[in-house]
């Protein structure tokens, strides 16, 4: 099958690929690209840990071909650290509200925590919860990692933090 | 999991889309969302010869607001439908069904379009769409046509779409101010296909229902406009007895796979729970 020619921008710099119609955008940012940050979990479309941000929204990369993403903004893991090498306010917060244990759907949790905060900067713990229905964690049980975003949208907004009782 | 292979075409009108549709037919699928023939396609359930991505149509996409209804372009998508004040104000049934559509990832991408094209039971739009009664406009090469969404299903992937149309834009009339709406699906976990659903629109005149509509997602291999449930409630106050026959004639008509959802007998029952809700929210919201 004859290859085709895609250009996206990833993470802010430009990229250019060859690739069949049927590969999936997560096959072409793992495999050409080397961006192994999103994951391949379920395959199924349910699982959300290949979730990246494409054109100011949360897609499903292994639900997508590569060449419906010609010409698309998107990001992914790698690019959500801050320009000088200090984490993103939803890094930090993953890390410092134990927000993973294997870490594999972090990657997902954090694009998606990242375009619903970008949608909604004051979510409540219920709006954050629907917000991430589409991303699996088998190790949490989400506690921690509704405290993360909770932590990170604190941040991102310039008030304290203050984890609620449980 | 890897698709079979296929060519990949992206028209930029309708006319352009509809021409190659004519041309390749039945070796040719649209693609809209993708969020259910793509994962189709990874399962090697469906192989088509060609895709043919409605992605650069832009006639395709939008809401637009008329006198006496409102036309939404096929390719607008679910997260588009929730985030329309329009809509939320004029038809806010269609945006509580949006709201409970997969996740919210699969809205971004999932279109109104593929989800009352699609032909799958488990789509909620088929039944918002026969509540509303809507029409779907379906447009070829040698022009376009419209049927009722109440007409459009005939079974599991069999739909009123012939080879070589494509679902342009559905119309949906513009629903009585004061009516009351509900819909109510019982589903294992966010995103998942409905257990069993029902939707409801009805208006409301001192205490007697004056019309009602009812609906089914899930519960037969198609969408179902519950007609004799409808029947059983109008010209009624909405008391115990009404409820109980209308949710009596919708369980007749029930005809549910048994699947990891549940049995036809268990999926019945849920199903005239649901109804039995549906009408107690959709008359709690109605004024009148």
């Amino acid at each position: 099958m004859a290859k085709t020619h895609v250009t996206m921008t990833i993470n802010g710099g430009e990229v250019e690929g060859l690739v069949e119609p049927r590969t999936l955008l997560i096959h072409f940012l793992r495999e050409n690209l080397n961006l192994t940050g999103a994951h391949i979990g379920c395959e199924t479309t349910h699982c959300g840990a290949c979730t990246v941000d494409l054109n100011g929204m949360s897609v499903k990369s292994c639900t997508m071909f590569a060449v419906q993403a010609e010409g698309a903004k998107i990001t992914t893991i790698e690019g959500m650290a801050n320009a000088d090498g200090t984490l993103h306010a939803l890094q930090e917060g993953f890390k410092q509200m134990h927000g993973l244990q294997c870490g594999f759907c972090t990657p997902g949790m954090i694009l998606r925590a990242h375009r619903l905060l970008k949608e909604n900067p004051t979510p409540t713990e219920t709006e954050i919860r629907f917000g991430i229905a589409g991303n699996l964690c088998r190790c949490t049980g989400y506690q921690n990692i509704v405290k993360s975003i909770q932590y990170a949208a604190a941040k991102i907004n310039g008030v304290p933090f203050k984890e609620a009782a449980e | 999991m890897i698709p079979g292979q296929f060519e990949y075409h992206r028209p930029r009108s309708l006319a352009e889309a509809t021409t190659l549709l004519g041309d390749l037919k039945a070796d040719a699928r649209v693609l809209a969302g993708g969020q259910s023939l793509i994962p189709m396609m990874k399962l090697r359930l469906a192989a088509p010869g060609h895709l043919i991505d409605l992605a650069s149509v832009g006639e395709l996409k939008g809401i637009q607001r008329g006198g006496t209804s409102i036309v939404i372009g096929a390719m607008t998508t679910q997260a588009d439908i929730i985030g329309s004040k329009d809509l939320a104000d004029s038809v806010p049934l269609l945006r509580e069904a949006a709201l409970q559509v997969a996740d919210p990832q699969v809205r971004y991408l999932g279109t109104i379009g593929g989800n009352c094209a699609n032909g799958d039971p488990g789509n909620d739009m088929p039944a918002i769409m026969m509540v509303l009664d809507a029409s779907y406009r379906l447009v070829g090469r040698g022009g376009s046509r419209t049927v009722k969404a109440r007409d459009f299903y005939f079974g599991t992937y069999a739909t009123e779409l012939k080879d070589g149309e494509i679902l342009a834009s559905i119309d949906v009339p513009l629903p009585p101010a004061g009516h009351g709406h509900a819909y109510e699906k019982l589903k294992r976990k966010i995103g998942d296909y409905a257990t069993a659903a029902a939707a409801v629109m009805l208006t409301v005149r001192g205490g007697t229902v004056q019309t009602c509509s009812i609906a089914l997602s899930n519960l037969s291999d198609r969408a179902l406009l519950a007609s004799a449930a409808n029947a059983a409630i109008v010209g009624k106050p909405l008391d115990k007895a009404a409820i109980a026959a209308a949710v009596a004639a919708a369980r007749g008509i029930m005809y549910p796979a048994s699947d990891t959802r549940g049995t036809p007998e268990y999926r019945i029952h849920v199903g005239g729970i649901m109804v039995e809700r549906a009408l107690k929210t959709a008359m709690a919201r109605a004024k009148g």
